[in-house]
């Protein structure tokens, strides 16, 4: 059965936390919430749970009401961004924590239990405290104990982010083969881009209590629906800045361009241009417009380099590969190509992606 | 000429360090001198206690030595033999375990509710029973006293355990609150959607998880009703009498029998200090409100 929400909101001393949510989780789906801390990722995870109940709207698994069930009588899995585990119980007893409750045989917990921490890599500690585990081997076992649930809805609630950066990758990993052969509904939520592009199936953006934007991973990002889904879905955010498209030119930071392909055919007048960071180069090419600006900051994380610059009066970010860094304070000059621009109304609503196939006007 | 300025550079921080040793060992000794007469002050009355438990009444008034003269163990002796002392032990541990029992109980639901859920008043009520503490207990002599007569409940272990309520279960349930809300409201909320029950949640998951903390309010009501002597005296007469008012009491016909009422303190001070030894680690704790 589906779950279904409608028009559901959370308001909390008078402040809207959720309004408005329109969804639909399809049984067997892998849904991802991104979207910036405080963006309600996680009430809308807890009215999911029945953890809390919504301000208003209504809430339903098929034909049967969810809103009011309390908690225990639902059937689904909550895991946290702490590590929550049962602390006096051993890792065996805290995955058949739920199993006991549900009634199951000894030889069924058993089995399940085992066949649990086999997946997640933690069968070798069963015999132990959730203190004797590391951080990353804690958040193994909440996720252990979920899974063994095999609850219709499975909750994650930001697991990665209090791991450092290996496990994270490693767990990342693991979890997407464990979704991949999961059966039942999943959600999870990320601050992350890029995680919600690894995770993949289907993202839910949102902001400030609203649903920005459902759709595939990739085709959220490739197509964002707006300059703040654009803005959340970059790290770091899409430059954003003004434009405007006359006589088959295109103005924009005192520059003048040739109208690109992908945005003929559409309105005159003002508009919003977006710009990904890593779009931006220090090459000249044919079709590229030169800007030149001032380094405000440039951070070196690793393997790329992000050059903050003032151009134009606005505020611009180039993320390069390599390090490159340059003092605040020099000149710098960059290059970019308007085939490379998304156009957004001055409403922020996208008109037309780059590399769209088909022209699509607004 | 680098090794010579070497061995200069050496003796030039050696002397420094020597000096500092010499001062630091100084300092250690005056801190130690310090303590010892402290200590002394301290556990001197209790010394004397001993001692005098230890004597016959007649060398007690007769001697001023240190150590006591013919020690021995009669006064133990006779207020274990003599029903008339030890039932007033027996009468002791009665309510104030009774008393222990009952604070905690009523407490530990009282705390939890305080610890997770927001409801109206919630801080005032929680400061208010604090208040109960600073009120004396001798104003509630009166009411307790002929509320108990009424209800026939005086000189019975009954009415001094519930009158030290008045103050144990504010404390019981402070103390619990501060040790409950160190626990993560995040475990209840998965020992739900696990499906545990509230009842079962709270005993096999919750309280395991604050056991020093009910260690530690257990230790407080016991040692707070253990000590109280107002109160239970009031309320008890011949039935239930306590050791804490035997003790106050005991003027036979020969006037005061001092080395019986030194060995009753004695007796009297053991039972705390077993107490103390089982929750020595979160006796800090217990005193910060469990809030450390």
């Amino acid at each position: 059965m589906s779950i279904v929400l409608k028009g559901v909101g959370r308001s909390v001393n008078g402040a809207a936390w959720l309004s408005d949510i329109n969804l639909t989780l399809e049984p067997g789906g892998l849904y991802v919430i991104l979207g910036r801390t405080l963006a309600g990722k996680t009430s809308l995870l807890r009215i999911l749970a029945g953890l809390d109940r919504p301000s208003r709207g209504e809430m339903q698994d098929g034909a049967e009401n969810l809103v009011g069930v309390p908690v225990r009588k639902r059937d689904v899995a909550f895991v946290y961004q702490q590590f929550v585990n049962y602390p006096s119980f051993t890792v065996y007893d805290n995955i058949a924590a739920p199993l006991r409750r549900q009634r199951l045989d000894r030889a069924e917990i058993d089995r399940r239990v085992r066949s649990v921490a086999e997946i997640v890599h933690i069968d070798g500690f069963l015999d132990r405290l959730p203190q004797q585990l590391s951080g990353g081997q804690q958040q193994r076992l909440a996720i252990a104990r979920a899974l063994a649930k095999r609850a219709h809805l499975l909750l994650l609630d930001e697991p990665l982010v209090n791991l450092d950066y290996k496990l994270r990758e490693e767990l990342r990993a693991d979890l997407r083969n464990i979704f991949r052969d999961a059966e039942h509904t999943v959600v999870y939520t990320t601050t992350e881009p890029d995680e919600a592009l690894q995770i993949g199936g289907t993202t839910i953006v949102l902001h400030e209590g609203r649903v920005l934007q459902i759709g595939p991973a990739a085709e959220v990002h490739r197509n964002p629906a707006s300059t703040t889904v654009a803005e959340v879905f970059s790290d770091p955010p899409m430059n954003i800045f003004e434009g405007r498209i006359e006589e088959g030119l295109l103005a924009f930071a005192g520059l003048r361009a040739p109208l690109p392909f992908h945005m003929q055919g559409g309105p005159s007048g003002p508009c919003r241009l977006g710009l990904p960071p890593h779009r931006i180069t220090e090459t000249a090419a044919p079709g590229r417009v030169q800007l030149t600006g001032t380094v405000t900051l440039a951070e070196v994380d690793g393997s790329s380099t992000f050059t903050h610059f003032e151009a134009a009066g606005g505020h611009w970010v180039m993320q390069r590969d390599g390090i490159r860094p340059k003092p605040a304070g020099s000149a710098c000059t960059v290059h970019l190509d308007p085939a490379d621009f998304f156009l957004f109304g001055t409403d922020g609503m996208l008109r037309t992606a780059p590399g769209a196939r088909t022209r699509k006007v607004a | 000429m680098v090794s010579d300025a070497n061995v200069t550079s050496l003796a030039d921080a050696a002397t420094p360090r020597s000096k500092a040793r010499s001062s630091g060992a100084r300092r250690h000794l005056v801190g130690a001198m310090l303590l010892g007469l402290f200590l002394t002050f301290q556990m001197l009355p209790i010394y004397w206690l001993v001692r005098m438990s230890l004597m016959k009444p007649a060398d007690i008034m007769a001697s001023a030595d240190f150590l006591p003269k013919a020690p021995s163990f009669d006064n133990y002796m006779t207020i274990f033999t003599d029903p008339t002392w030890y039932n007033t032990y027996i009468n002791s541990l009665t309510y104030v375990i009774l008393n222990s029992i009952i604070s905690l109980s009523v407490a530990l639901p009282a705390a939890y509710a305080f610890s997770r859920y927001k409801f109206i008043g919630d801080k005032h009520v929680f400061f208010w029973l604090f208040t109960n503490r600073m009120a004396p207990p001798a104003v509630f002599l009166l009411p307790f006293f002929q509320l108990y007569s009424a209800v026939g409940l005086f000189d019975t272990p009954f009415a001094v355990a519930l009158a030290h309520c008045l103050f144990n279960v504010p404390l019981a349930v402070w103390i619990l609150e501060g040790f409950m809300s160190g626990v993560p409201k995040e475990i209840d909320e998965t020992a739900y959607v696990d499906g545990y029950s509230f009842p079962r949640f709270f005993i096999t998951i919750f309280l395991p998880l604050i056991r020093a903390g009910i260690g530690v309010t257990a230790f407080f009501c016991f040692m707070f009703s253990w000590i109280e002597l107002l109160l239970a005296r009031t309320l008890t007469s011949v039935e239930a009498k306590p050791i804490v008012v035997a003790m106050t009491r005991a003027v036979s016909a020969s006037g005061l029998d001092w080395g019986l009422l030194a060995a009753a303190g004695v007796l009297t001070i053991l039972p705390g200090m077993a107490v103390i030894w089982f929750v020595r680690n979160y006796i800090a704790k217990g005193f910060a409100l469990g809030r450390v």
